[in-house]
């Protein structure tokens, strides 16, 4: 009943081509972000914080990042993991040269570098595509994860071989590191996103993103038309590897304060690749959709048992979750393959023309 | 200069001068390659006639192997258990086609993919739920499995060869020409291969599609018992199996993704490939290159043969 565009009149194309073009829609997301920013850090406990909507929009972040590669390019990446170790590792490089600078510049900064490793393994997409190219990024996968092993240099060879995430203060307040408090990181981490995620949309929905969907399209078609294919798919893996570099870089800075290389082993990646199809390949939405299901559903379900009682064994339920998981990713890929954004869309659609079927 | 000359002289003098190190390296990267080699079989038998790329085929592999091993822990004799594996792998394949293939027929291969993947996490919460997630010791003398190693003192030196590792070659081969004639000369083989030429043709001469897919993740089922076995009773019997197994991906791409042969020949090169690469010339990257060499090799061979070396060639239509 509320949720109607009636009298809303477009007047100009810039109207009608806008992101959220319905009134509802542009109140609803100014709730949303008014949630995030204001009522959460008022409400928010500390369990909430730092285990739940930190680590969710740090996975939203990276499930953007490979969303522009899959969903939008059409390249599939199963290097994810890889490039966000790229994003903490030359975050923690950055920051030991330069500790004076701003850390969120570095965070930010660190994408390029990831960028830049991304386009190196980007290269054979020119050649292969598909599972092709799925086993070419593993390559760059194993390749990086052996290097932030073995290269004493890029975890300033500290013993344990492990990042130390260092105290970093923005104007007199710590933002990372031991005394930093989640409710500070919260904040940084969702403005980050925030801003991401609007240069994302605006990305897609411009001439770079119909590049993109052109050439995942048809390849030969958009050739033809006349994109760059080399150039368009490098710039893909450069702004996808950007993304997953500063989500790597947050990840380690803003949530885990400390990680050692298997953080971002190959499971990192594959978790990542299920987000973006659970929630929808090439939706933005969709990835933070498919982060809050695969990220928080296991969380809920470890919290079930104990809610109701239940004598279960703290590995069993470990364990029931992944039987869990796995069954519900077939399931939703069975109901609606096209993720979760798609059943997002229909039931809009069913809202604006509720009572009535059409 | 020096640097050169340990990359492209060094390994070669040592080579040379200690023919028995090599012997043996060739002969482990052999076997390596044969258990690749198997696991790559399981992925191209289910590609072939389903177009599916199983992720799952790995965790196939320890949970066959699990099973077989927690079923005589429970006390049941090991051939009696041997053949309820099977009979496990049966049902898992028949209820993988009923609930997770024929609901999703027509979907898109990334689609399917993620389907297995789900599969992979349903299986190892499933298998670490029912048999615990300690690695287990395989049954290897209740299977009547050789054990030790056999030393002979050739080449200037002692070659030793793992009894289990002879075992585990010569069943490789008969899995693979047994493979080979059911493909070849039976009824059910021939379905199988129009099936993997073309779902609709076969369709149409009435072969029923839904049977066929039954078999055939029966038969990478078999295929996962059997790797299980031997890749269990070479080691342990645990969950970080399901990485290694991984690493049949590079042996299919050198392979080509739809050939058998090409799996068997592929994994070789890998497994042959990647031990010579670490014992001669990994200590110049300070060692570990194991974890990623196979798919350097494989990254570097499809720049310049895309389809594998078996592969038929992808022809692109408008």
């Amino acid at each position: 009943m509320l949720y109607r565009e009636a009298g809303q009149y477009k007047t100009s194309y810039a109207a009608d081509m806008a992101v959220f073009p319905i009134l509802q829609d542009q109140i609803g997301i100014a709730v949303i972000l008014f949630i995030g920013f204001v009522v959460v850090p008022l409400i928010g406990s500390e369990f909430l914080l730092n285990s739940v909507l930190i680590p969710f929009l740090i996975f939203a972040l990276a499930a953007i990042g490979l969303n522009l590669l899959t969903g939008y390019t059409g390249l599939l990446s199963l290097g994810t993991g890889g490039f966000m170790g790229v994003g903490a590792y030359a975050c923690l490089k950055l920051t030991t040269f330069f500790p004076q600078v701003n850390i969120v510049v570095w965070i930010l900064a660190s994408g390029f570098f990831s960028a830049a490793v991304g386009v190196l393994f980007g290269l054979p997409s020119l050649r292969i595509k598909g599972f092709y190219l799925a086993v070419a990024t593993l390559a760059a996968q194993f390749f990086l994860e052996w290097c932030f092993i073995r290269i004493p240099w890029l975890y300033n060879s500290s013993v344990s071989g492990a990042i130390e995430v260092p105290l970093r203060t923005i104007a007199g307040i710590p933002v990372t590191g031991p005394t930093a408090t989640s409710l500070t990181r919260y904040l940084v981490v969702l403005a980050i996103v925030v801003v991401m995620t609007w240069v994302a949309s605006n990305l897609v929905h411009g001439r770079i993103g119909r590049m993109w969907m052109a050439v995942r399209d048809m390849d030969l078609a958009a050739e033809l038309i006349g994109i760059r294919l080399l150039r368009t798919k490098l710039l893909a893996f450069a702004v996808s590897s950007f993304y997953c570099g500063v989500a790597g870089a947050m990840m380690v800075f803003l949530w885990y304060g400390g990680a050692e290389a298997d953080v971002f082993a190959i499971d990192q990646s594959f978790i990542i690749l299920f987000m973006v199809i659970i929630g929808g390949l090439g939706t933005l939405i969709g990835s933070f959709f498919g982060a809050a299901l695969i990220y928080i559903l296991p969380i809920a379900l470890r919290a079930v048992p104990t809610a109701f009682g239940l004598p279960i064994r703290p590995a069993a339920a470990e364990q029931l979750t992944f039987v869990i998981v796995g069954a519900l990713i077939i399931v939703f890929l069975v109901v609606e393959p096209a993720g979760l954004a798609r059943l997002w869309q229909i039931g809009k659609q069913k809202l604006r023309v509720w009572p009535f079927p059409y | 200069m020096d640097i050169l000359y340990k990359i492209f002289v060094d390994p070669f003098v040592q080579m040379g001068t200690s023919p028995d190190l090599l012997v043996q390296t060739l002969w482990d990267g052999l076997v390596a390659g044969v258990l690749y080699a198997l696991i790559a079989l399981g992925f191209v038998l289910i590609f072939k006639a389903s177009g599916v790329f199983n992720f799952a085929q790995g965790i196939m592999v320890v949970f066959a192997a699990l099973t077989l091993v927690g079923l005589h822990e429970h006390g049941v004799p090991a051939f009696v258990a041997l053949a309820l594996t099977v009979g496990v792998m049966f049902i898992l394949a028949f209820g993988v086609e009923r609930l997770m293939l024929r609901p999703l027929v027509n979907q898109s291969d990334i689609i399917l993919f993620m389907a297995t993947f789900g599969l992979t996490y349903f299986l190892i919460g499933l298998g670490q739920l029912v048999f615990g997630g300690n690695p287990k010791v395989m049954i290897t003398s209740d299977l009547y499995l050789p054990s030790g190693a056999i030393e002979f003192k050739r080449f200037g030196g002692y070659v030793s060869l793992q009894k289990i590792d002879i075992a585990a070659v010569i069943i490789a081969s008969v899995m693979v020409a047994v493979l080979a004639v059911f493909f070849q000369r039976t009824r059910i083989g021939r379905a199988l291969r129009a099936v993997a030429d073309s779902h609709q043709a076969a369709l149409s001469v009435g072969i029923s599609l839904e049977q066929i897919w039954v078999i055939v993740w029966f038969a990478a089922g078999v295929v996962a018992l059997a790797t299980g076995i031997m890749w269990g009773a070479r080691s342990e019997v645990s969950f970080s199996l399901q990485i290694i197994a991984l690493k049949a991906l590079p042996v299919l791409i050198l392979g080509g993704l739809t050939s058998i042969p090409g799996a068997i020949v592929g994994g070789l090169i890998i497994g042959i490939g990647e031990k010579l690469g670490e014992f001669y010339w990994g200590p110049l990257l300070g060692g570990g290159i194991e974890t990623w060499l196979a798919y350097v090799i494989a990254l570097g061979f499809l720049v310049f043969r895309p389809q594998g070396l078996f592969g038929e060639k992808i022809i692109e239509r408008i």
